[in-house]
């Protein structure tokens, strides 16, 4: 081993350090016995049978689970259809404005974006009446307004790899234009919906600044409540809601890839 | 006008009219397609700037919701009135607290770039060299953490940097420290947070660029006699540019308007220009002064950073 190589994976080593130590440490915590977060008093889930009495978690997550449920779902079908315009129709005119707007939200800062849409809701509910008060809807209105973004890129990036011939040949063989979209296209780029889904899914489900902002009172979503607990200080509620959400993730990060490798593999 | 003109122009318009019918057949789903994810941008993204820079011409007031109508129609005598307040602007150049606010979000957030990029580099490095399932479980190991909650990690470092937290017990146990570190709310546990949150947005765009180096030009800079060092700064770090850059920018943009990070990890006195605004909103209740944070914060920090982009793009292309 050469010295270079060695620094490679000692450095290396310390990163991955760095990203897993709070995390496991979180994790062993959850565990614990004393109401003391840092005293460690021996082993115990009494926090997960506190977290699920705690009616104001279960609230709160089933009002996320809810939002971001229909945001993936709306997203998705916004997305795809702005990737589309974007990557397959050509010039029209406008064109620069809409993919400006498309790659907009992903820089913005979640301040502006959260405090913009709350002005329009504002502003529109006394021009029109509508929205009559802010909750689920004006949620999921401004989570499908950034997510969407992200499906439309990701959704873009892979019409551009895709091979336009597939296409060509459908439309010579006289396939209409949505028959085209429904049977060739759609079929095609089904891997990058499903992780525009998954991605849109997990960024409404964390969204804080923006929820804050545009929601209305009883309607706070699961990381509201969960800021409003930790900003006092750490609690042991939090640390077992956290081990079963990386839990679920990790399971959920961990299969995918072991799907693709396989996949893979079988190529 | 005579009669062949007169055809003429009738012929004229049948064409006209059977071309736009014809064009309306095609183009009806075509335009369907684009006016839909475009009406919602324009109503959801781009009214909104528009809304937030009329309120940030508002006068705040005790009312709902919270500022002053732009516009009043004065019956009697049909005057519009159209009112403008300019002093809250006026306000964020007086007083250097907002200026201040700007300027210290755009030190922490380069400084955080940088760290992200001196720790990120080697990892991503060593990523790229390895091959087959190990590096795929590399990939999954600098992945997984962004696919968890971003608060819930922010949190997970509460945890571990307050005064009887982990940090210190073990820097009391081997002795060097006496006295348990005021770690948490400093300006230092911000760097931390950002540097820890946004290290897989830095390692994956350097992978990709790492990953395509062609090991060759390495090896031909050693036996034309560099040494390592030298040909790590003469070849790798050049190729490895366009990473470096996309890698940068993702972390430094969202880094800029940070709230989550200084709000949990920070001092009080931990000033980013994200939590001003947060707090004139949420705190002081001044609607168009947060407005008016908003509206500098996109002309001054935004729309540069999509220029950048832009020319990032056509650099590439």
């Amino acid at each position: 081993m050469t010295r270079n190589s060695k620094f490679l994976s000692i450095s290396s080593l310390l990163g991955f350090i760095f990203l897993y130590a709070p995390i496991i440490s979180l994790i062993i915590y959850s565990f614990n016995k004393s109401k003391l977060v840092t005293v460690w008093g021996g082993w115990s889930i009494k926090w997960y049978v506190e977290l699920f009495n705690n009616q104001q978690i279960i609230d709160a997550a089933l009002v996320s689970l809810n939002v971001a449920f229909i945001t993936a779902t709306l997203s998705v079908i916004l997305g795809v259809l702005a990737g589309y315009v974007l990557s397959r129709m050509g010039r029209f005119p406008g064109k620069l404005i809409v993919s400006g707007w498309v790659s907009a939200p992903l820089i913005m800062p979640e301040v502006i974006t959260g405090l913009s849409l709350l002005l329009l809701f504002v502003s529109l509910e006394s021009l029109i009446g509508w929205p009559a008060g802010r909750g689920i809807t004006t949620i999921i209105i401004a989570h499908t307004t950034f997510c969407m973004a992200y499906v439309a890129v990701i959704v873009q990036s892979r019409l551009a790899q895709m091979d336009d011939s597939l296409e060509e040949a459908a439309m010579d063989l006289g396939a209409k234009p949505h028959s085209l979209f429904f049977l060739i296209t759609l079929p095609i780029i089904s891997p990058a919906i499903i992780s525009g889904w998954l991605l849109a899914f997990t960024m409404s489900l964390d969204d804080l600044v923006i929820a804050s902002f545009v929601s209305g009172p009883g309607n706070s979503t699961l990381p509201m409540v969960i800021f409003s607990k930790i900003r006092l200080g750490v609690t042991p509620e939090v640390n077992a809601l956290a081990t079963i959400m990386i839990l679920i993730v990790a399971i959920g990060v961990v299969s995918a890839m072991w799907q693709m490798r396989k996949k893979e593999n079988a190529l | 006008m005579s009669k062949v003109t007169g055809t003429f122009w009738l012929g004229r318009y049948d064409t006209v009219k059977t071309r736009f019918s014809l064009l309306r057949k095609i183009r009806w789903g075509r335009w369907a397609v684009i006016s839909i994810p475009s009406f919602w941008l324009a109503l959801f993204f781009f009214i909104p700037f528009v809304v937030v820079f009329k309120i940030s011409l508002a006068e705040s007031a005790i009312a709902i919701p919270p500022y002053t109508d732009m516009f009043s129609w004065n019956v009697d005598d049909a005057i519009i009135d159209i009112k403008l307040k300019l002093g809250n602007y006026l306000y964020l150049f007086e007083d250097t607290f907002y200026l201040d606010a700007y300027l210290s979000s755009v030190k922490i957030a380069a400084v955080s770039t940088f760290f992200t990029l001196i720790i990120g580099f080697p990892m991503a490095y060593f990523i790229a060299s390895k091959s087959g399932s190990t590096r795929t479980l590399l990939l999954t190991l600098v992945i997984l953490p962004f696919w968890t909650s971003f608060l819930l990690r922010v949190y997970a470092w509460m945890g571990f940097l307050k005064k009887n937290g982990i940090v210190n017990e073990f820097l009391q146990a081997i002795g060097i420290i006496d006295q348990p570190l005021q770690m948490l709310q400093t300006d230092f546990a911000v760097y931390i947070g950002i540097v820890y949150t946004y290290l897989p947005f830095m390692i994956l765009p350097l992978y990709t660029t790492l990953e395509k180096l062609d090991g060759s030009l390495i090896e031909a800079a050693k036996d034309l006699g560099a040494g390592p060092v030298k040909a790590f700064f003469l070849v790798t770090l050049p190729l490895s540019m366009p990473g470096i850059l996309a890698g940068c920018l993702l972390v430094f943009i969202p880094a800029v308007g940070e709230f989550v990070i200084p709000a949990l990890l920070g001092a009080s006195d931990t000033l980013m220009i994200g939590r001003v605004l947060w707090d004139e909103f949420f705190l002081n209740r001044d609607w168009p002064m947060a407005s008016a944070v908003a509206t500098m914060m996109l002309v001054i920090l935004v729309v540069p950073i999509m220029f950048l982009r832009n020319g990032k793009k056509e650099g590439e292309a």
